[in-house]
Formats: C-alpha cells, structure tokens, sequence
C-alpha cells in the first residue's frame, strides 16, 4: 500500500511535508492545524507485503503514548485512527535538536557527553516509573528540546507493565536495534528497565568515543557477542575520558542487568555529580579482557539466565531519595541533631533509601574573599567538608550517602528545583524558629513547603529540660 | 460503570447460602437480555454428578439441592453451556469441550479453546483469577495478568480470552469480587476488584450450617 501523498485529507488531518519514510511508518507535518502543539501523523505501512510487526507497532504505540500522562519527555498523543480502517496517529511535533546531530560531532567533550547522558536518563525515568520500557532506544529517537530536556520518540517496540505485550513472543530475531540493545533483551526480555539503561550505556560510549561497543552486529550469533565481549575501553580509544565517565558508561554497559545501575536517576544523578561517582576498576580499566577470561566468560554466556525483571511497581522511585537541607556549619547544634535523627528513621524505615545531603551558598560571584580560605572552591570544599560532618554518624555505605553544595541567591527555589531534579520523594527540612537559625535558611521552611513536588517533613528540635 | 448488558458466566450456585435470590435475580437480568451460561457446580446443584467435585462443594451442592424450587430448578435446567453473539464467546469453561469443564490454565488450555470458539473475544469464568489470553503476530496465546481498573486498549487484530474472576470465590488473598467491563464500542476491557460485604456472607454460610472453609475463604482470600 503506497503512502498517501501531501495534501491529502484523513479525518479532518490535512498531511503536509512528509518528514519521514521508513520502513515501519511514514510520517507527515499537519497543516492548518488550530491547536497549541504542532501536530505529526505517522501512518503505519500496512497491507500486503508488509510485515505483521508493524501493526502490532502502530497498536503498542497506540496504547503505550495513549497510556502515559502528559509530558515534556514523549510526545503527546492528540488522535488515532481505527487500525482496520485508517490506521494512523497524530501526535505532538518535537521541534528539537536530534541527538544524531551530536554524534556527528562525536568524540564530544564529557561535560556535555555528562549533560546530554544525563536528560536522556531522566527522560527514561519518566518513562520507567509508569512501568514502560522503551526497549528501542538509539539516536535517531532522542531529541533535545531548547530546554535541554531530552524527548523520546517512537514508542513502537515499547513494553507497558499495565497492557499485554502484543510483542512479547519468542522471536527467531529480536526486535529493536541491535547496535544499543542489551543482552536480556537480545534473548527475547521485554520487561526490564534496565534494558534501556544498557542502550543508555551505548549511546554515552558513541557519544564519548565516537565508536559503537559492539560494531554492527548483522547476525543473531554477533549479537549475543556481547553476552561474553566487553567492549574497548573509552579510555583506550579517547584518553581524554575521564575515570568518572568510564565508570558509568561501563557499569550501564554490565552485561548482567543486576550489576548496573537499578535506575534512570541512578545514571543521571552520577552523570551530573561527577565527584561523587565510586570508582571501580571499571573506571581505570586499560584494555578488554584477556583472551583466558573471554574463554571462561564464553563458556559462562552459555548459561546465561537473564536477571528476572524488577515487579512493576505502584510506588515511582526505584531507590527513595531522600533529601536533607542542612544550614551551613554556624547553624544551631540541636537542629542538625535533630534532622540527623529524622534522617536516622528516613534510614530505618526504608534500609535501600538514599540520603542526600544539601546545603545552599551564596554564588560565587557574591563572594569578596580573597586568598584560598575565602575562594568559592575553599568554601565549597570547606562546605562539602561540613555536609560528611554532618552524615558521618549516620554510619552509611558510601554509595547510599551524596554531598550536594547548591549555589544560588535563592536558597528556597534552589531547593525546590533539586527536589524536581533528581526526584527526590522525600525533604528533611529545619522548622522555622527552632532555635536560632542561620540567616540564609530562615524562612526557607514555608516556601519550600508550599511548593515542592515531594513529601516534606518538616524537623524541630525537642524543647529542652 | 455504564454496562448496558450483562453476562453471567456460570457457578451461579454452590457456594453460596443465598441460591434462591441469586437465581431470581439472575433469571430477571435473563428475561432482559442478559447471558447467562451454565457452570459446573449449577450442573451439579442440578443433580448432574460430578466427580471432580471436593468434599466441601459436593456438601454445598447437596444443601443447595434441597433448597432450590421448580422454578430455580427450571431456569437452570434452562441455561447453555455457551453463547455466542456479536464476535463474542461465553462459556464457563472452555469452548474447546464445555461439558468438560477443562480448567483454561495456560496458552495451552487458552489456545483450544481460542480455536474452537470462533470469535474474537471469548468470556469465561471456572479459573477464579483473572487474566487475560491475547494473541500476538505468531497467533499463539499469551498470558497476561491484567491491572483492576486499568482499561486495556483491544482490536480483533488479536484474540482474545478473558478470564473475568469470581464475585465471591477469591483464589489469590484479595477478598474483593471480580468483575470485567468489555466497552465494545471502544474495543477496550477493563478488569475490576471490587469490595463487599463478606461479613454477612460468612454469617449467612455459617447460620445455613454449610462447611466452614466456604466461610473461611470470603474472608481470607484463599
């Protein structure tokens, strides 16, 4: 069946330019269309000669876009036609920056290899807390609006835990784009968020090395390649790749779903904090495996049981962040204590909780010091320093503890906005008046309230005697 | 919930301490246009025998024999084993074999059935979970466990086999009855756990001296 061309009218849709022709859909710009979005339809090829996938394509996009709540990380659904009759959808046009266009210039810089990695991974995470799993992730289907949030497109292989997955069938070849999929995956997993994650992995290493991990696998032998091949080092390609991003990019890359990142936020937390990454030997390896651990690791891929998918879950936050303002050093001694020990219980009552430490300072514009006690780096350090201080009675493992020094005028916007950020599901946060509080924090307590898109608990010290 | 038909899809009778009033007011849903299909423990209420039966349904089956009248005797005796309209299937158990009364216990059970029913859609009940079999681009059905309350966006592209779970004879720790809405304009099926007052159930099985464990489990779940 041959695509209908510009100009034609469906449903009231007046098709203008064809922006895409491809082998599962083409997509056209709506004109004269009145609403606030701009507006695409993409009209599956269906009919004779076509494979059966892409109406099951065009039903899961149906139903995953249809499903998901309104944001700026996908595009909006506006309308769909009946896929016996006149199958097509209309959705939101991304207007953006395609993330092709930054590989072209690929090896970029890690600070923006960090930035970009970072919205993709935050983007995921929208997607993953509504159980979806997006499962084609690669270049061509991430775009950057102005903002700098990262849309995904293309939602035709997609996994949604509330809906049968009409693709979800042991298939000879496996669905999606091998360059960026994960071994799971490639062994007929659909279910697991961190198969993304994997192809996450990949597009950081593309974009920090200008090299694909695992070249263009053309049969299902090379594939599973990766089951047992790691990947080259970004390191050995680009020395310039700093230990930090290796890291990530490698721990993303882990062929055993259980040994990356549990979550989205998890990759976008340690892309955007690049001081608090834990370094492994993953961070500082120099070369692949040698030829006697690929034998045993061949052998061990053999066996290899996909981890079993996480439950699909009611609660959004994979691992709890949660948050606690801490005024800086000259604040009262009984407060701190006090938000410790609210800390101490956040801690007890959820063991796999992240505790986030935040302070926030003033710009370092703002700043006269002169010499290195009164630079912004000493301040920031010194300020870092107190935040440990702080959390070193907590007794927790390095990994479930970050230290964030926040610079900003505005210390109650500069909170709400890490809150929004990194999804933070709780807020520790000094009450108004206990004690004598430090200036810059003073009165934060009701604004944050008021606007933070997240549990507050709000700390007061015990009245003493 | 905007239902404009109802279809009641067996074991009407058999657990309960109410057959009386559950069969008049399901005859009254009959005579407007309702489905409604025969299930094993009806059968056996009618004094069909039934082997695979346990010792607590068979004394529930019993009581209910002694209960029932004419007229509930001759709605039952009145009732198909399946119905088939409008692409749809209903039957209690599977259409592969009604009288048989096969459990749909996975793809397997769900494919013959899908096969004989000749439909896009085929209803049962007997598995008192819910769950869903759909077909993908291979035609072999997969199992799904469906979310209450999330409507599932359908298409006669697939088949599809609907097992809506039990009003009352929980399996799975979740004392609410179940139900499933098909929306057939919109082609969408959206399965429902509903709260109810189990508590007078209990005492009604009690008072009526009927095995303990048909109690037990309104409460329980399992």
């Amino acid at each position: 069946m041959e695509p209908p061309e510009s100009g034609s009218v469906i449903d009231g849709f007046v098709l203008g330019e064809r922006i895409h022709a491809g082998s599962m859909a083409t997509i056209y710009r709506l004109t004269g269309s009145e609403g606030p979005l701009p507006l695409v339809m993409k009209i599956p090829r269906l009919g004779p000669g076509e494979r059966a996938v892409n109406v099951i394509g065009f039903e899961v996009c149906r139903t995953v876009l249809g499903a998901m709540a309104q944001s700026h990380h996908h595009p909006t659904l506006v309308a769909y036609g009946d896929v016996e009759t006149t199958p097509y959808l209309v959705m939101e046009h991304i207007e953006g920056v395609r993330l092709d266009d930054w590989l072209a210039r690929a090896p970029v810089a890690p600070e923006e290899v960090a930035r970009l990695g970072s919205a993709i991974a935050l983007a995921l995470h929208d997607l993953h807390r509504q159980d979806v799993v997006h499962l084609d992730l690669k270049p061509t289907n991430v775009l950057f609006r102005q903002s700098g949030e990262a849309v995904l497109i293309d939602f035709g292989l997609a996994h949604h835990g509330h809906f049968p997955d009409l693709l979800a069938e042991e298939l000879r070849i496996p669905l999606g784009n091998w360059v960026y999929m994960a071994p799971e995956q490639a062994l007929g997993v659909r279910c697991d968020p961190r198969s993304d994650i994997y192809a996450l992995g990949g597009i950081l290493y593309e974009l920090a090395t200008g090299r694909l991990p695992f070249g263009h696998p053309s049969t299902v032998g090379e594939l599973r390649r990766r089951l047992y091949r790691d990947p080259v080092p970004p390191r050995a390609l680009v020395p310039a790749t700093p230990e930090w991003l290796q890291e990530i990019v490698l721990r993303c890359l882990e062929v055993d779903a259980r040994e990356r990142y549990a979550s989205a936020p998890e990759v976008a937390l340690a892309l955007s904090s690049p001081g608090q990454v834990q370094l492994t030997e993953r961070g500082s390896r120099r070369r692949r495996a040698s030829l006697p651990t690929l034998a045993r690791r061949r052998i061990r891929a053999a066996r290899f049981e996909p981890a079993p998918c996480p439950p699909p879950s009611k609660q959004p936050h994979v691992i709890r962040v949660v948050a606690v303002a801490i005024a800086p050093q000259e604040g009262n001694e009984a407060l701190r204590r006090a938000l410790r020990d609210a800390a101490r219980e956040a801690v007890a009552a959820d063991p796999a909780c992240r505790i986030a430490c935040i302070t926030v300072v003033p710009p370092a514009a703002a700043l006269s010091g002169v010499g290195e006690e009164n630079s912004a780096t000493g301040r920031h350090i010194r300020r870092l320093i107190e935040l440990r201080g702080w959390a070193k009675p907590l007794d927790l493992p390095d990994e479930r503890v970050t230290y964030h020094v926040l610079e900003s005028d505005k210390p109650a916007a500069a909170l709400v906005d890490y809150v929004a950020m990194n999804d933070v599901a709780h807020l520790l946060i000094g009450a108004p008046g206990a004690g004598t509080l430090p200036w810059r924090f003073a009165g934060v307590g009701p604004q944050v309230v008021g606007s933070v898109p997240c549990t507050v608990t709000v700390v007061r010290p015990r009245a003493e005697g | 919930m905007g239902a404009e038909r109802h279809a009641f899809l067996g074991d009407l009778v058999g657990y309960g301490a109410d057959p009386v009033a559950v069969l008049e007011l399901i005859a009254t849903h009959a005579s407007n246009g309702a489905v409604v299909v025969l299930g094993n423990h009806d059968a056996a209420a009618m004094g069909r025998p039934d082997d695979a039966l346990s010792r607590n349904a068979l004394a529930a089956v019993d009581w209910t024999r002694a209960q029932l009248g004419p007229r509930q005797l001759a709605f039952l005796a009145s009732l198909p084993l399946t119905v088939g309209a409008d692409d749809i299937r209903y039957v209690h158990a599977s259409a592969a074999a009604p009288e048989q009364w096969i459990y749909i216990s996975g793809p397997r059970e769900a494919a013959e059935s899908l096969e004989a029913g000749n439909a896009s859609y085929i209803f049962s009940g007997h598995v008192h979970e819910q769950k869903l079999y759909y077909t993908g681009a291979s035609g072999r059905p997969m199992a799904f466990r469906p979310v209450p309350g999330t409507p599932i966006p359908t298409s006669k592209q697939h088949r599809w086999l609907a097992i809506v779970g039990s009003a009352g004879q929980p399996r799975d720790g979740n004392n609410a009855a179940c139900y499933t809405l098909f929306d057939t304009d919109r082609e969408r099926l959206t399965f429902f756990r509903v709260p109810y007052d189990y508590g007078s159930a209990m005492r009604k099985i009690r008072a009526a001296g009927l095995p303990e464990r048909l109690a037990l489990r309104l409460e329980r779940g399992t």
